[in-house]
């Protein structure tokens, strides 16, 4: 397997420059590279991995790799069930977890996880510059300027993935150690602890708390919401849920929706202050430790004063559909930041983004984005003929991983144009699809409401007006039945040909 | 050290949450997600499902129905309830006309929350009566 290049890309000016080498910046630049788009990739770090070369701090994903599914490992569909390997077109740079995973749990280890980002950059010859220090940005004429503990750098386009890794408190924890700074677990023996946090950190730790805390509290202003119950990655992962039914069943654990009023230091331990929204009532704990499990914030440095927005606790920046700064033109983002985007967050529910298996597909829509509309390149776009249009918008819903990963966030597109004929647009953002103007097309999206299974949703654009048509959900998860295309010919039955309008059943 | 909520205390302002307790409207705060537009975006579509309720914290944004913006809305000001309480896609497209912060509950929350914050569900009841009386006032 190919060794990495040491220090390539020598400060100077680059048409495009990434600063990051976690997998949405791995990802990014292998599909630049597949484009032939000239790039530079600048990174802090000494190797790939971002921030699982020292997190989950329990050292296990709680994303899965589902190593049997009766799909060859290297086919697209199987990106559906492996929501850790990065995206090859081919070879050793496809499926890469699937191959190093010990078969021990359908969760990688987080060394795996390094490993297998690691295999991924070699596999694919990856270029990036390690021990870069990104210091800080300023403006000249066009370009952006990148101070770095190497020298200057300088580009009209820059792609930041920095992940979202910042520890972050609110005012009033500052002396509180936060979840990144967490001891060896085995110092926590017989110690009572106190949680601030019922999010999946705070409850990753407590979890690796149990065999040895004498108590842990658990606490916030709302209460914990379960991914289970929500139908998406919204609340606490199925992995987390052990300390909640200690709660539940056994109280060794209390799990308290309260304001955390005060926290002082008492000697060796704390004085933790609570009032309940509910009634007002005042708790006071006296435990060992407090654990600061607030949340982290992306690492932007100077970003903001170039003009980058940000929101959130968090401090995300504000982003177009296609990842750029919403304030900031020429500035882009990949990686987990990528949920600065929200795209129709319908039904509250957000984009994978966060995750490795949502943002890897973004990275690539990005990939194709910068080409065409900054390289001036022209991708190739599949013809069709009128009648294969309902079976592969069917397909996709049933078998496309980017809508099966980025769901009302990602969709297959068609366009039916009178000058280009019918053609295959790609994936493309939704937001973008609905919001901008453009020939007739259909877009399908697999949606969510966290209710009922997930159904296909189908946007229809007709002289530059967009419509909604939801499909019936399908308990099997499959959407290539009769009643489905049926329902496709009477949704499309004014967009296509009349050709295709008669049930080909 | 006394632990503080910046939305919390931004939320103080509102008439909304006028009648909150500190520690109710860091629950609040804490049940509400944070969303950010650009001048322009669409923050509710037309016809289109799983809306939610929005309560803008900076910014400006227009109702717009079939193309034609009918009124403003500004800090305070809170939209998506209508849609949210009767199930059914919202009936204007909800449009940023400057960079637009707001917070968010989705649809399906909102039944449970107003039911656990008895005294915002009465503010937003007058806030619906307001808006009836003004309707009555202008179709009389």
């Amino acid at each position: 397997m190919a060794q990495l290049e040491k220090l390539p890309f020598p400060p100077g000016r680059y048409p495009l420059i990434i600063v990051g080498s976690g997998p949405g910046a791995l990802q990014l630049t292998y599909s630049l590279g597949r484009l032939g788009v000239e790039h530079a990739v600048l990174s802090d770090d000494p190797a790939p991995g971002g921030m699982f070369r020292k997190w989950p701090v329990f050292q296990r994903m709680l994303s899965w790799t589902k190593p049997y599914t009766g799909l060859d490992r290297g086919s697209r569909t199987y990106e559906r069930y492996d929501w850790n390997s990065l995206l090859a077109d081919e070879g050793a740079g496809r499926a890469v977890m699937p191959r190093i995973m010990d078969g021990t749990s359908y969760f990688p280890s987080r060394p795996e996880m390094e490993r297998g980002l690691v295999t991924f950059a070699e596999a694919c010859s990856l270029r990036v510059r390690f021990g870069c220090h990104w210091e800080s940005t300023s403006r000249e004429g066009d370009d952006f300027v990148l101070r770095t503990s190497d020298g200057d750098y300088r580009t009209p386009l820059a792609v930041f993935a920095v992940g979202v890794a910042e520890p972050w408190r609110p005012a009033g924890l500052e002396g509180v150690p936060h979840y990144g700074e967490l001891r060896p677990a085995e110092t926590y023996a017989d110690r009572r602890v106190f949680i601030i946090g019922k999010q999946n950190s705070g409850f990753e730790i407590a979890t690796g708390l149990l065999p040895l805390a004498r108590q842990i509290v658990l606490a916030s202003p709302s209460a914990t919401k379960l991914s289970v119950n929500t139908h998406s990655l919204v609340g606490v992962r199925a992995r987390y849920v052990q300390p909640y039914e200690d709660w539940v069943l056994a109280g060794g654990v209390v799990v308290l929706d309260t304001s955390i009023e005060e926290v002082k230091r008492t000697g060796s331990g704390y004085r933790v202050r609570t009032r309940s929204a509910k009634d007002g009532s005042v708790l006071t704990f006296e435990v060992d430790d407090v654990i600061a499990a607030t949340g982290f914030a992306a690492p932007l440095r100077d970003l903001a004063q170039l003009g980058v927005a940000t929101f959130g606790q968090s401090r995300l920046p504000a982003q177009t559909p296609f990842w750029e700064s919403a304030t900031v033109p020429g500035i882009f983002f990949a990686g987990t930041i990528n949920q600065g985007a929200q795209g129709l967050k319908k039904h509250g529910i957000p984009s994978n983004s966060g995750a490795v298996q949502g943002y890897r597909y973004n990275a690539r829509v990005l990939a194709a984005h910068l080409a065409e509309t900054r390289f001036g390149m022209q991708l190739p776009r599949p013809h069709l003929d009128a009648t294969d249009v309902i079976p592969r918008l069917l397909a996709e819903a049933s078998h496309g991983p980017e809508l099966w990963h980025q769901r009302s966030y990602l969709a297959r597109v068609i366009l039916v144009d009178p000058g280009q004929g019918i053609v295959d647009d790609g994936i493309v953002p939704l937001a973008h699809f609905v919001d901008s103007a453009g020939p007739d097309a259909v877009a399908v999206a697999l949606e969510s409401n966290g209710r009922d299974d997930p159904y296909p949703a189908i946007y229809i654009r007709r002289a530059g007006t967009v419509t909604e048509h939801l499909l019936e959900p399908s308990p099997l998860l499959d959407f290539e039945s009769s009643n489905y295309t049926k329902a496709l010919i009477t949704a499309l039955d004014r967009l296509l040909s009349p050709s295709i309008s008669q049930p080909q059943l | 050290m006394a632990v503080q909520d910046d939305i919390a205390d931004r939320i103080a302002g509102f008439a909304l949450f006028a009648d909150l307790s500190g520690p109710q409207r860091e629950q609040v705060a804490h049940v509400l997600d944070e969303a950010w537009f650009s001048e322009g975006e669409r923050i509710l579509r037309q016809g289109f499902s799983g809306s939610g309720l929005y309560i803008i914290l900076e910014g400006t944004a227009a109702i717009r129905i079939d193309g034609v913006d009918r009124s403003l809305l500004k800090a305070g000001d809170y939209f998506g309830e209508i849609s949210c309480l009767l199930g059914e896609a919202p009936v204007a497209d909800i449009v940023a006309v400057q960079p637009l912060r707001c917070l968010v509950l989705p649809s399906s929350q909102v039944e449970s929350f107003l039911k656990a914050q008895p005294l915002v569900m009465f503010r937003l009841l007058q806030g619906e009566a307001r808006k009836v009386r003004t309707t009555t006032k202008w179709l009389s």
